[in-house]
């Protein structure tokens, strides 16, 4: 059964190109059937592989299936060839499963819309970008993958190009994440250098016998490598895209930037976690960068009043958490939240862009209101997947993935009480944000009526994601409560496990009861400011507005990048050797201007020309 | 016949040739412009004559038979261009037909 994985790939591949080729021929059901059906396939191949794999576990931890070679330049071969354990497995069920929902519910979100095949086209290419950059076996594939889900992403962000302000987020996004690209890009030049190839296996064996634990070497390769994974994954410095990439529609919100796309930079440190183990420095840089995203993010996203935005913000703040988790060696903790995030976020976008096609395309939460009574299927699910983001302890799968977090990032080996202290605030705060954007928009009196009835499309993709909002926590819970690890445990055959130090049971349930109380204690804050006492409009303080804004980062590099760089291009229009070539064409332009005086029309001056010419001829030959 | 000096000649065909010439740079009617090239055409085939004459050659009365039937054409070409061009712009003042310029 395993053979069969290059089909999930080209399933996806197979429905992009028949929809880019004759997507506008086809009927609406055709294309829906297609860009669905593709993506369903290949989520039900995937549940197949993955029961074999996961059934022959005990003798085949990895599988690798060649198709072919790439090509084949001076002793350096990549193949295409893809590359299937635990990790990637995990990868690949979320995507297509959470993509098979997404895609089911766009069916219904975009029926009206005029680009419906293009957006089907779109959504099956990053699809299968997104296989490929998880199943990738090799660095080179992998950046492929990387590139394609980036050009999807700038695709769909801007979906509605025919309003400019959408471009000029798509462009944004494209750019920013490019600078990580670019340092992604040198650490794979770098690692050819050093090992002559990009099969990620053979670098990861040879690099634990050649590197030694902090050399110089294994620092360059991570820290280029975390380039790439901060511009990807939106963590600081490169965060300041995500929050724009809301100009897409909420779908493509829900698959790209929450689910899939930016959890690659996490898929990618954990893929390359030896490098990383290799390089302690590097190790402590990403834990620090996930706690300060964490926190910087939550704050931005108390502020918000567009819903999509304090999602956007949740995003950042919950990959935060996983960095976090990726920095202190807590492997499967970060994937773990990395499954459970998508989860819930899908749900949240997915319930966001119920609410807001609901009422015409509205995204300021303070317009809404009420829409508890209007919307119950939408609210319950919605409530679900807050309850999970604001990990509201033992019921929500959030609880158990974000707690594994905090409890690792005090007692793990690269642990300590400042990165846990990030980690609660962290928690306190999103537990805030997220209440306060459920009880701004679904309590209070009813501003807007709700006129469109949604339909089964929309609301069976956000009953299944909410039901695995709740169970899929069970999968893993803490030594203290019951010391499930049947997700730890799968991962164990790709990822080491996490080192202990400070381990004591007391402690751990000190810190779980610690969460929990900081969990409810800011669900009730939310309560006490969104409920009890409703502002009908948004605060407009300074302090609020550079929340608002995101710390002000887009105007900070406004001023150090953007305008140094327009200053330049000023400067460089008066460039002087460009004064060479002008004087030059001026000069030309000068002999034409005089030229062009002689030629009168006159027929008689042109008589005289010659007569002139041939007693000048004859004198020449006579007087010579 | 043959008292005649060659030098003599040689200058009434030069004068002729001036006064074509002359005529060609004065003259504004494109009628009178086009009967100066026939006198310089003419003074050339005489310098011919004056040449074959000197030289008891045939080959100077054959080129200027050759001269008279090329200045036939050309004032049957021209005649019928100053016609076209009197038609269309009314006028045959070489200096008002001056729309071709730069």
């Amino acid at each position: 059964m395993l053979s069969l994985l290059w089909i999930i790939i080209a399933l996806p591949l197979l429905g992009f190109l028949l929809l880019a080729v004759s997507g506008k021929k086809l009927s609406r059901a055709v294309v829906g059937t297609v860009g669905v059906g593709t993506i369903g396939l290949s989520a039900i191949l995937t549940i197949i592989i993955g029961i074999s794999f996961i059934s022959g576990l005990s003798h085949t931890k990895v599988y690798v299936q060649t198709l072919w070679q790439w090509f084949y330049v001076e002793g350096f071969s990549p193949s295409i060839a893809f590359h299937l354990d635990s990790l990637s497995m995990t990868f690949i069920f979320v995507i297509t499963f959470v993509g098979f929902l997404i895609h089911l519910y766009s069916a219904e979100f975009m029926i009206d819309d005029e680009g419906y095949s293009r957006f089907f086209a779109y959504m099956n290419l990053f699809i299968a970008s997104m296989l490929i950059l998880v199943l990738a076996d090799n660095l080179l594939l992998l950046y492929l993958g990387w590139e394609g889900v980036g050009l999807c992403s700038y695709l769909l962000i801007g979906f509605w190009y025919k309003d400019p302000a959408n471009g000029t987020a798509a462009r944004k996004a494209f750019i920013v994440t490019r600078i990580g690209d670019t340092a992604m890009a040198i650490g794979l030049f770098y690692l050819v250098m050093k090992f002559n190839t990009l099969n990620i296996s053979t670098i990861l064996l040879s690099a634990q016998h050649l590197w030694p634990v902090g050399s110089t070497m294994a620092f360059t390769a991570s820290i280029l490598l975390l380039g790439g994974a901060l511009g990807k994954s939106a963590q600081l410095p490169l965060q300041t895209w995500l929050p724009d990439a809301m100009a897409g529609p909420s779908p493509v919100s829900a698959l790209i930037h929450a689910a899939t796309m930016v959890t690659a930079g996490v898929y990618l440190i954990a893929r390359t976690n030896v490098l990383f183990i290799l390089s302690p420095p590097v190790q402590t840089i990403v834990a620090v960068i996930g706690t300060l995203t964490l926190l910087l993010a939550g704050f931005s996203a108390l502020t918000q009043y567009d819903i999509k935005r304090v999602l956007a913000y949740s995003t950042i703040s919950q990959i935060g958490y996983m960095f976090l988790a990726l920095g202190v060696g807590a492997w499967s903790a970060a994937v773990f939240h990395f499954m459970i995030h998508a989860f819930f976020k899908a749900l949240l976008f997915l319930g966001a862009g119920a609410v807001i096609i609901s009422l015409h395309h509205e995204h300021n939460m303070f317009k809404m209101g009420g829409l508890r009574k209007e919307m119950p299927v939408t609210f319950y699910t919605f409530l679900i997947g807050s309850a999970s983001l604001a990990a509201l302890p033992l019921v929500t799968a959030g609880f158990y993935s974000k707690d594994e977090i905090i409890w690792y990032s005090w007692s793990s080996a690269g642990g300590n009480p400042w990165l846990w202290i990030g980690a609660i605030m962290g928690a306190f705060i999103t537990a805030i944000y997220t209440f306060r954007m459920v009880f701004i928009t679904f309590y209070g009196e009813v501003k807007m009526k709700p006129e469109k009835k949604l339909s089964n499309l929309i609301l069976i993709p956000l009953i299944v994601l909410a039901v695995l909002s709740i169970i899929s926590g069970f999968i893993q819970t803490p030594s203290t409560l019951g010391g499930v690890s049947i997700f730890s445990s799968f991962l164990t055959s790709t990822l080491p496990e996490v080192i202990e130090n400070h381990f004591s049971e007391g402690l751990e349930i000190l810190f779980q009861v610690i969460t929990a109380v900081l969990a409810i204690s800011g669900i009730f804050i939310a309560y006490l400011f969104y409920v009890k006492r409703r502002p009908s409009e948004r605060s407009h303080s300074a302090a609020v507005n550079f929340l608002l804004s995101g710390w002000a980062f887009d105007k900070i590099y406004d001023i150090i990048f953007v305008k140094p760089v327009v200053w330049m291009a000023e400067i460089d229009r008066h460039d002087f050797i460009d004064y060479f070539y002008t004087f030059i064409a001026w000069l030309t332009g000068l002999g034409h201007v005089v030229l062009k005086q002689t030629q009168t029309g006159k027929l008689r001056w042109y008589a005289m020309g010659l007569v002139i010419g041939a007693i000048l001829t004859i004198s020449i030959v006579l007087l010579s | 016949m043959n008292n005649v000096p060659i030098m003599a000649g040689l200058i009434l065909t030069g004068i002729l040739f001036m006064i074509g010439v002359t005529g060609l740079l004065i003259r504004r009617n494109l009628v009178f412009i086009l009967m100066s090239i026939e006198i310089m055409l003419n003074a050339a085939g005489m310098a011919f004559i004056v040449a074959a004459s000197k030289w008891m050659q045939p080959d100077g009365q054959v080129m200027f038979i050759f001269i008279l039937a090329m200045a036939a054409a050309e004032v049957a070409v021209g005649l019928a261009l100053i016609l076209q061009i009197f038609h269309k712009f009314k006028t045959l003042d070489a200096d008002k037909l001056n729309n071709m310029k730069g």
